[in-house]
């Protein structure tokens, strides 16, 4: 049966989640394998260097750079307080000193005969990194954190801003279609993950950031609103490290674009339990996808065998979603897949898909087809 | 040695391609050509299945046993297996460095200019004169984490002391590199000789310092290619040990591995000197745009890292503004729905326009691209800044200064585009228009495309170093660029000056290849296009007297030009190309320039 590569979007009832909750440097890690995690429990500890501080000594007491090494009071690795001395001029006959006192609270890093300078570091920098989700400590990564898995129902979203959150979620829609108004916000979602249908507008997204909502999960959203959230124009989409109170899932696209019945109704069936939200999106080679996991109780797993994730690509009967104009955001089912190249109306030459949308076969390029991954 | 014939692969972040080039009839040609799916991330990660993949593609077209098992046959025996084999690559994200320098526009731009030229991505410029505090370079450098750092500055015997400084940050930032954490970042010092040993001294055991020569050793003088050998060598050594894969696909090739971008402006800097033209490259991608040009006798590339036409379209949108994209448009379309339809190709980078309309906006943000691509390349390939010029009197009237771009577009002899959207536009005339709109071509210019990107698969065979093979592999990348790798668009001749609306901007006659001759009276904003293959035309151009094409205001020109699949485009519109403002005479305007072409189905009449 013939395929088309495109990588669809996850929507997973029940699969095995890794994350790998490693540090930026090496550090201490502070759990053992098989150790239950909640998502607030520390993994990992290290201490980022501290700021660095040049001290153009030989400028501040008017002498060469090579004179400096003779001026100095304190050496290379010496802890020094802020305002204590760290150079001083012999004077004339004892007077007539000048000095150079410490602007920080931090240590000698180096002295240069050179350049007349010396280089202080601050104290340095306490860096945690969490469980992010429910889980167990499945594998150690000496010195640099802890690989933690989860057996949890899976949802990627296409695009997302902001980072890590978590909190219970809850639906505030009565279907899928309906957008997200700001009406259907209140203080009791503060902390909360929300779930709308097909539409959050720039004023509701802003009232859930009043409101200390923690994260949106959406079917679509205007790009041109992007700006006024982040204060600049997303040229590419690579997002994560906003810091944002509410982070913004969107699963199908910008514009008005109602969310996927499968996302929505995965989303449902899961309706108050406490989730771990992503917004951090690469669309670049080693694409990363925004992501909402859900972990499952042992009561709540299936006895069905795990769906093994796998890129199997588009096949006849698959479920698509068309990605581009003109047939944008509608879903149907592959009929067949045609091998010779076919004209488009742009005459761009494609290998293309039959599909069959609401009791139409439609011609789409099968690269405007994306599959959508179930179990 | 005769070389019989050449594999070639090219291993992209996405696709790894690969060509067979072979001696046929005394000369090479281009015969066959595969493409695979990278495979340098999980769940493969070994560059070399990929590799195997697309070789294997070209074993089944070409019915030609070129693989035993994992390894490629070679020499060719019995007709199996391959004389060379070569490779180009930019998986894994290319080569991305960072550079310093003392003085930003001077040696500072002059190690921008080595490491752009050796096919890398420049990350950041840091200077001493950068405006940025010791602690701000500091972040920046560890936030970055580049593959490798070019320390410059100083010219030779000048000042030690800042120079030293760069270093010292350098030091207290100590960066680590983007791949691996088991080894230590390449850091190459091409700075004043005289800083050498403090150099050492401060960053010690701390990276992985080569010295080379000095980029800038005297102000009028840039010396940089000591410094683009030491980054391939590098590269090699280093960044390419740690993807995956890359130490075996190493051990298969014949000359060392090229990073993409590098081996193409090798390919650009050889044909310019050896045909003595002035030549203008562009590829054009998802992600990045690259230019390369070569103005008197000198080569520059520049990479505009965030304007592309995928992952980074919205940028070219953000850059340019809605209103330049609009312009281009030849429909009115609401706003809000054109920038989450852009937005929406940035999410889905590999979808493909099935409507015209979707062709339409996907061109008009193309011109966008490559336009900002260019003001950018114009702006870096320049003559060296803070040279000291003699003057006399009469230069004091002149308004030239020490760097001025090099890019001039009257002496532009040949525009040569690839990248998706120009090389597989549905029809070769609106690649050919794409190029002229953003481009701006004056005078006679000869416009080509790379019909599936071959120039990084020939720029290395160009580079061939081993003596045996040297001469050999340099004719062949020649002979297949001229034969199989440019499709000919055609040229475009536009004259440059002022002229009222309705006149007459050149009176042109050509002597066709059938015997017949074409005259044609060019007005002032008219696209005309004469049909006509790729063959000599004697032309006489004749520009009005306010008007230049080449040879000074109302001088006519007795040439020779070449047609191509699109033909001969006579372009009377203004340098630049002026659009009218109101909707009504804009869609007018572009209508007749598409339809005098024949670039777009419907719009033909």
């Amino acid at each position: 049966m013939a395929h088309a590569y495109t990588p669809g979007l996850k929507v997973l009832h029940h699969t095995i989640v890794k994350k790998n909750r490693r540090l930026p440097i090496k550090g201490k890690v502070t759990k053992n394998i098989g150790d239950i995690l909640n998502p607030n429990d520390i993994v990992a500890t290290t201490d980022l260097p501290g700021n660095v501080q040049m001290v153009k000594v030989a400028n501040l007491l008017n002498i060469g750079p090579a004179d400096v090494l003779d001026v100095m009071m304190v050496s290379d690795g010496d802890s020094v307080k802020k305002g204590e001395m760290i150079a001083q001029t012999e004077g004339m006959f004892g007077f007539f000193k000048s000095d150079v006192k410490s602007p920080i609270d931090g240590t000698i890093e180096s002295i240069s005969g050179v350049t007349g300078q010396i280089v202080m570091r601050d104290a340095p920098i306490p860096v945690e990194v969490d469980a992010y989700m429910t889980g167990v400590v499945k594998e150690i990564i000496p010195e640099e954190g802890v690989i933690v898995e989860s057996e949890a129902a899976f949802i990627q979203g296409i695009f997302g801003i902001g980072g890590e959150s978590r909190g219970n979620m809850e639906i505030l829609v009565k279907d899928r279609e309906q957008e997200l108004t700001a009406d259907l916000l209140n203080e009791s979602h503060k902390g909360k993950i929300v779930v709308g249908g097909s539409f959050i507008s720039l004023e509701t997204y802003k009232k859930a950031l009043s409101l200390g909502v923690a994260g949106v999960v959406i079917g679509g959203f205007n790009y041109y609103d992007l700006e006024d959230i982040l204060g600049y124009t997303l040229g590419v989409a690579i997002t994560g490290s906003e810091d944002l109170v509410t982070s913004l899932i969107v699963t199908e696209g910008y514009g008005n674009i109602r969310m996927g019945s499968r996302t929505y109704d995965l989303l449902k069936e899961h309706d108050g339990k406490f989730v771990s939200i992503n917004g951090a999106t690469q669309i670049r080679a080693g694409v990363i996808r925004p992501e909402i996991v859900i972990p499952l109780k042992d009561d709540e797993i299936p006895k069905t065998p795990i769906h093994e994730s796998e890129e199997k690509g588009i096949g006849e009967g698959s479920l698509v979603r068309v990605i581009r104009a003109p047939y944008f955001g509608r879903m149907g089912l592959v009929k067949s897949l045609p091998s010779a190249l076919q004209k488009m109306e742009s005459e761009t030459m494609v290998r293309v898909a039959e599909v069959e949308i609401d009791d139409d076969i439609l011609i789409i390029p099968r690269s405007n087809l994306e599959m959508v991954e179930t179990d | 040695m005769e070389l019989k014939s050449i594999l070639a692969t090219d291993c992209g972040s996405t696709t790894t391609k690969a060509i067979l080039i072979q001696k046929i009839d005394g000369e090479y040609r281009l015969t066959y050509r595969g493409e695979a799916p990278t495979t340098v991330e999980a769940p493969f990660e070994d560059v070399t299945r990929g590799v195997l993949n697309a070789v294997m593609e070209i074993e089944e077209l070409a019915e030609r046993k070129i693989l035993d098992g994992d390894e490629i046959m070679s020499p060719q025996k019995n007709g199996e297996g391959v004389d060379i084999y070569i490779s180009t690559s930019s998986a894994g994200g290319g080569l991305q460095m960072m550079v310093a320098g003392v003085v930003k526009s001077m040696s500072g731009e002059s190690a921008e200019r080595a490491a752009l030229g050796a096919g890398s991505i420049v990350m950041d410029v840091m200077a001493s004169n950068d405006g940025r505090l010791p602690h701000e370079k500091i972040k920046r450098i560890r936030d970055l984490r580049p593959d490798m750092i070019l320390l410059s500055g100083g010219i030779d015997g000048g000042t030690v002391s800042h120079v030293v400084e760069l270093a010292e940050i350098l030091h207290a930032a100590n960066p680590q590199p983007r791949l691996g954490q088991n080894y230590k970042l390449p850091v190459i010092y091409a700075g004043n000789k005289n800083a050498q040993d403090q150099i050492r001294n401060t960053l010690g055991d701390m990276v992985d310092l080569d010295i080379t020569e000095n980029i800038r050793p005297v102000l009028e003088r840039e010396n940089l290619e000591p410094s683009r050998d030491k980054i391939h060598d590098l590269f090699m050594e280093h960044v390419m040990q740690q993807a995956p894969g890359y130490k075996k696909l190493m051990s298969w090739t014949d000359a060392p591995i090229m990073p993409t971008p590098g081996a193409v402006g090798s390919l650009i800097e050889m044909i310019a000197e050896k045909e003595k033209i002035t030549v203008v490259g562009v590829d054009i991608g998802g992600a990045t745009t690259d230019i390369f040009s070569v103005f008197q006798g000198k080569f520059n590339r520049t990479v505009s890292a965030n304007l592309g036409m995928s992952y980074s379209i919205c940028n070219v949108l953000a850059e340019a503004g809605l209103d330049n994209v609009l312009r281009w448009v030849p429909f009115d379309i609401d706003r809000k729905e054109l920038t989450n339809r852009i937005g929406n190709k940035m999410i889905r980078p590999t979808t493909v326009p099935q409507s015209l309309e979707e062709l339409f906006l996907e061109q008009a943000i193309a011109r966008e691209a490559l336009r900002l691509s260019f003001i950018q390349h114009k702006e870096f390939a320049t003559s060296l800044k803070g040279v000291q010029k003699e003057r006399t009197i009469s230069d004091a009237f002149d308004q030239t200064s020490s760097g001025e771009s090099l890019v001039n577009m009257m002496d532009l002899d040949l525009l040569v585009g690839s990248g998706g959207v120009l090389s597989h536009a549905p029809r070769r005339e609106q690649s050919a228009r794409m190029l002229i709109d953003a481009f701006m071509p004056e005078g006679i210019t000869q416009l080509a495309v790379d019909s599936i990107f071959m120039m990084p698969q020939l720029g290395v065979l160009a580079n061939i170093e081993k003596e045996d093979l040297a001469e050999e592999a340099r004719t062949a990348a020649l002979e297949v660029f001229h034969k199989d790798c440019l499709i000919r668009l055609g040229t475009c001749i536009a004259p440059v000056g002022k002229a009222k609306d309705g006149a007459t901007v050149l009176a042109a006659e050509f002597a066709m290849p059938d015997g017949s001759t074409i005259h044609h009276n060019l007005k002032k904003n008219e696209l005309y296009r004469i049909e006509a293959p790729y063959e000599p035309i004697q032309a006489k151009l004749t520009p009005d007297k306010k008007m230049n094409i080449g040879a000074g205001k109302g001088e006519p020109i007795d040439t020779t030009v070449y047609g191509g699949v699109v033909g001969l485009i006579l372009d009377g519109r203004d340098r630049p190309i002026t659009i009218p403002n109101d909707s009504e005479s804009r869609l007018a305007a572009l209508k007749s320039w598409s339809e005098a072409v024949n670039e777009y189905p419907n719009t033909n009449s």
